[in-house]
């Protein structure tokens, strides 16, 4: 095994290990034959130095590496796409709907109030109109009862007017009328002095009636 | 061996196994493809458990990284791509969560290996085949008939276009791959220069101020790469699997 002579010589002691099992399985065992070859590329590449492939391009570790990220991966996309997803999406959608709620909320929130400060408007017009009215029909009232009393009491004053004005007409002519016997009577007298005789009765209310007109 | 710019990527066995002559060892590499995914799970597990109606703080990095995944795909798919959302999203997840791990010191970087690209490349290319045939049959070969081209045109068209499909995963691994490599081998470049200068006394040291200002700076490079480019991979994942959706409409 010259191959894995030069190998040994080079490289590292765990290399040494998979190069020495594979030449011992190599006769043995037809069905690794390919995999022997290539690590036998391999080695033959890998005398002058250890790093001569270049790691990544190294093909003995393709299999390990291919198995190992299926493995991985696919944990990974099942575990995101069984749990984490859902969860983050479920997440974002309920905020997106809680928003989107909360600003039809608001909004109709603004509609309810300016539809009640459009009712509170509308009730302190009718509220200034109608105190207006009452105020108006107040004063009308009030004037009316202010006239109406004016007017009674007017009325009541013409009246006792009257009556006094009648009362002192008929005290007039009474009095007017008393004169006219205190004068005949006076007039008696004086002549009954003055004459000393008796004078007619009559001629005396006659002259009197023609002094008084 | 230290300073070895690519001994970072060697592989070493962890648990051998072999199953009938073919090595499927546990290997530093299956290791990190594990941290990955138990890393991603739990942070994704973690931050997403109390379900706030407002997000805490790494909850809304959960949630800007879903609705991030979701809208490129949407953009590129439509909404008929959407059934494709928890596959995408696992692989930008991966993808991110191993290049960011491969960010650490002494940490070994999955998708620094061509067949682990390659692999998921083969995986997006393999979906919009089989989900392309399963939906449309044969009339997802239009995907190779671009309209509104005249007849003579497409002898030569169609044959381009299947070379540019047949190339995809090659493009698709090899970006991803090749950027991850050169970065970390750069890095290490140039912090080997670091520990090389500086043993040669205070001149040595005086001079390796360059190379350290460097590493900084390509530090910084390398963490926007590793976000680039498990972005690119997502968003060329997307407009591949919107063929599978809508074969011939482009």
């Amino acid at each position: 095994m010259f191959v894995s002579s030069a190998h040994a010589a080079s490289t590292t002691d765990t290399t040494v290990a998979q190069g020495e099992t594979h030449g011992a399985t190599e006769p043995a065992a037809p069905g690794t034959t390919p995999d022997a070859h290539a690590t036998e590329t391999h080695t033959e590449t890998g005398v002058a130095h250890e790093s001569a492939v270049f790691p990544p391009f190294d093909s003995t570790h393709y299999a390990s590496q291919i198995l190992w990220l299926a493995l991985t991966f696919a944990a990974f996309y099942l575990f995101l796409s069984r749990v984490i997803l859902p969860r983050i999406g479920g997440t974002i959608e309920t905020r997106s709907n809680r928003i989107a709620a909360d600003l039809d909320d608001a909004a109709r929130m603004k509609q309810e109030s300016d539809e009640s400060l459009a009712a509170y408007e509308q009730e302190l017009a009718d509220a200034k109109k109608k105190a207006g009215g009452i105020a108006q029909t107040a004063q009308d009232e009030a004037k009316a009862k202010a006239d109406a009393e004016q007017a009674k009491i007017s009325a009541e004053l013409e009246k006792k007017l009257s009556e006094a004005e009648a009362s002192i007409a008929a005290i007039k002519d009474k009095a007017m009328k008393e004169v006219g016997t205190i004068a005949e009577e006076t007039a008696t007298e004086i002549v009954k002095k003055i004459v000393g005789g008796t004078v007619d009765k009559a001629s005396i209310s006659a002259a009197v009636k023609a002094v008084r007109g | 061996m230290s300073n070895d710019p690519i001994h970072q990527f060697h592989i070493n066995k962890w648990v051998p196994i072999d199953v009938g002559g073919i090595d499927l060892s546990f290997t530093n590499s299956s290791a990190f493809m594990l941290a990955t995914v138990g890393v991603a799970s739990a942070f994704l597990y973690l931050t997403s458990s109390n379900r706030g109606l407002i997000p805490t703080r790494l909850q809304s990095v959960s949630e800007m990284a879903y609705e991030f995944v979701a809208s490129t795909l949407r953009e590129s798919a439509g909404n008929a791509g959407m059934k494709f959302f928890p596959f995408v999203f696992s692989l930008f997840m991966f993808v991110l969560v191993a290049n960011m791990l491969g960010m650490f010191p002494y940490f070994f970087t999955v998708t620094s290996q061509i067949i682990v690209t390659f692999a998921l490349a083969i995986l997006v290319i393999g979906t919009v085949l089989t989900y392309g045939f399963m939906k449309h049959g044969f009339k997802f070969l239009g995907v190779f008939v671009p309209s509104g081209v005249p007849a003579p045109l497409l002898l030569l068209v169609v044959p381009i276009e299947i070379i540019s499909f047949l190339s995809r995963p090659i493009s698709l691994s090899v970006r991803l791959f090749a950027n991850m490599l050169a970065g970390h081998i750069t890095l290490k470049v140039f912090a080997g220069f670091v520990a090389s200068l500086s043993a040669f006394g205070a001149i040595g040291v005086g001079g390796a101020i360059l190379p350290l200002a460097m590493t900084v700076a390509l530090t910084g490079l390398e963490f926007l790469v590793a976000f680039l480019q498990a972005y690119v991979f997502t968003v060329l994942t997307c407009m591949y699997l919107n063929d599978a959706v809508h074969p011939g409409g482009h």
